[in-house]
């Protein structure tokens, strides 16, 4: 019933252009939920004339948002807050782990 | 089946007001959420936590839950009593937004005969369509996988609606190409392989987040490499031709000569790669051999004689 081999892997990151739809799509929210995380400043669309394109890490800090949102009872500011020192986190974790191996 | 006890797990009272249960729920919420704790078992503590919760919050669960009595201990073998929920009325069905896959066969058996609501069945007739569910996993990979590129077979559990209308666990193997490049929190997105979709729906994604098995020697921060290199003090001090194995591959890095510990020699577009590559950094590492024998010893004191050297002053170590 389903393909046992994928063909069709796909890196989510920085180079990688999502439309609002797809982004929408990859997150199962509506248009009007991701708009008011674009409002936030969770993600930012490339604004190069045209529509908007997002880039592949907006799906990991799209979906986190939702996650802190429903499981802690935070509402967007909060979780915006939260993902940003999360993500200082990890990149001082990263640090930490270098530093401490020697 | 094991009993649950839902109080011990929030670390409440069974007397607790409502809103003593939603403050200690928060509490653990937070220190277990798994994209907030970096405990081991924390999503298992975080879905316990969660079913609790599910169950406490909610009058009507919370009273069905209660009757079936106090006398009960984790863990202990449990069925429950033939219509024990007679008389309850569920609203909404047995689950709400929580996600029913975490919840345990306690739970199951207690609430989970409200069914699938979000899943959609056929009702009255009428055709239903719905995308099947994205779903979510993460794959620990080694860091020289990002620099070939690899594949991976991975299982995955999912539920499916059996014959009763009931959830069955089913396993699925699929193999995986993990594309060059990929850095440690990046996703990787696999269209179609999530959960099929109902009547003609299309089926939903899977999507893999990527962590890095942890390497002895190398570490990684976003596209940047690290390696660290042991060098005897000679090598260190003369310099030279020093063979080094990095994650792709051996090189012959030159040494300049007096590299300091921790100094970092910088290997251009030698990280992960990438379309604008990461860089390696080898970091020296200065490792000095005891000294056991007496000729090591006398190397040693030759050394001392030869340096007015006193690392504990400006010109030692900086």
């Amino acid at each position: 019933m389903l393909p046992e081999d994928d063909t069709s892997a796909v890196v989510l990151d920085e180079s990688s252009q999502l439309t609002l739809r797809e982004l929408c799509i990859a997150c199962s929210l509506s248009a009007e939920q991701v708009m008011a995380l674009m409002e936030e400043g969770v993600i930012e669309p490339h604004r190069d004339a045209g529509p908007m394109v997002f880039s592949g890490v907006c799906v990991r800090r799209v979906r986190r948002v939702v996650r802190l949102e429903r499981d802690l009872g935070v509402n967007h500011a909060g979780a915006a807050l939260a993902l940003e020192l999360l993500e200082e986190i990890e990149q001082l974790r990263a640090r930490i782990r270098r530093l401490e191996r020697r | 089946m094991e009993y649950r006890d839902y109080y011990q797990i929030l670390g409440v009272e069974r007397s607790a007001a409502q809103d003593e249960i939603k403050r200690a729920y928060r509490k653990l919420a937070r220190k277990y959420h798994p994209d907030v704790s970096k405990e081991e078992d924390a999503e298992n503590r975080f879905k316990e936590v969660n079913e609790a919760y599910e169950v406490l919050k909610d009058p009507e669960k919370r009273a069905a839950y209660d009757q079936l009595g106090s006398n009960w201990n984790s863990g202990q073998d449990f069925q429950p009593p033939p219509d024990w929920d007679q008389g309850f009325e569920f609203h909404g069905g047995g689950y709400t937004e929580a996600d029913p896959e975490a919840f345990s066969d306690f739970f199951e058996s207690l609430f989970g005969r409200g069914g699938f609501s979000q899943h959609g069945f056929h009702r009255g007739g009428r055709q239903f369509h719905a995308q099947g569910q994205h779903t979510y996993a993460r794959i620990a990979i080694d860091i020289e996988d990002s620099y070939a590129g690899s594949k991976r077979q991975i299982t995955l559990k999912h539920s499916e609606l059996g014959a009763d209308g009931r959830p069955v666990i089913k396993e699925r193997k699929l193999n995986v190409t993990i594309p060059k490049g990929v850095t440690e929190g990046q996703q990787i997105r696999l269209a179609g392989q999530g959960e099929p979709g109902m009547g003609q729906g299309k089926a939903g994604d899977l999507f893999l987040e990527i962590v890095f098995n942890r390497h002895p020697r190398y570490s990684v921060e976003g596209k940047t490499v690290y390696l660290d290199l042991p060098v005897a003090p000679w090598e260190a001090a003369l310099g030279g031709k020093v063979p080094v194995q990095t994650p792709d591959g051996k090189v012959n890095l030159t040494l300049p000569a007096n590299s300091k510990s921790g100094s970092k020699l910088r290997l251009k577009g030698r990280g992960l790669p990438a379309k604008e590559p990461g860089d390696l950094y080898v970091v020296v590492d200065i490792v000095t051999p005891p000294a056991t024998t007496d000729a090591e010893r006398a190397a040693y004191t030759a050394f001392r004689d030869a340096f007015h050297f006193d690392p504990r002053t400006a010109s030692g170590r900086t």
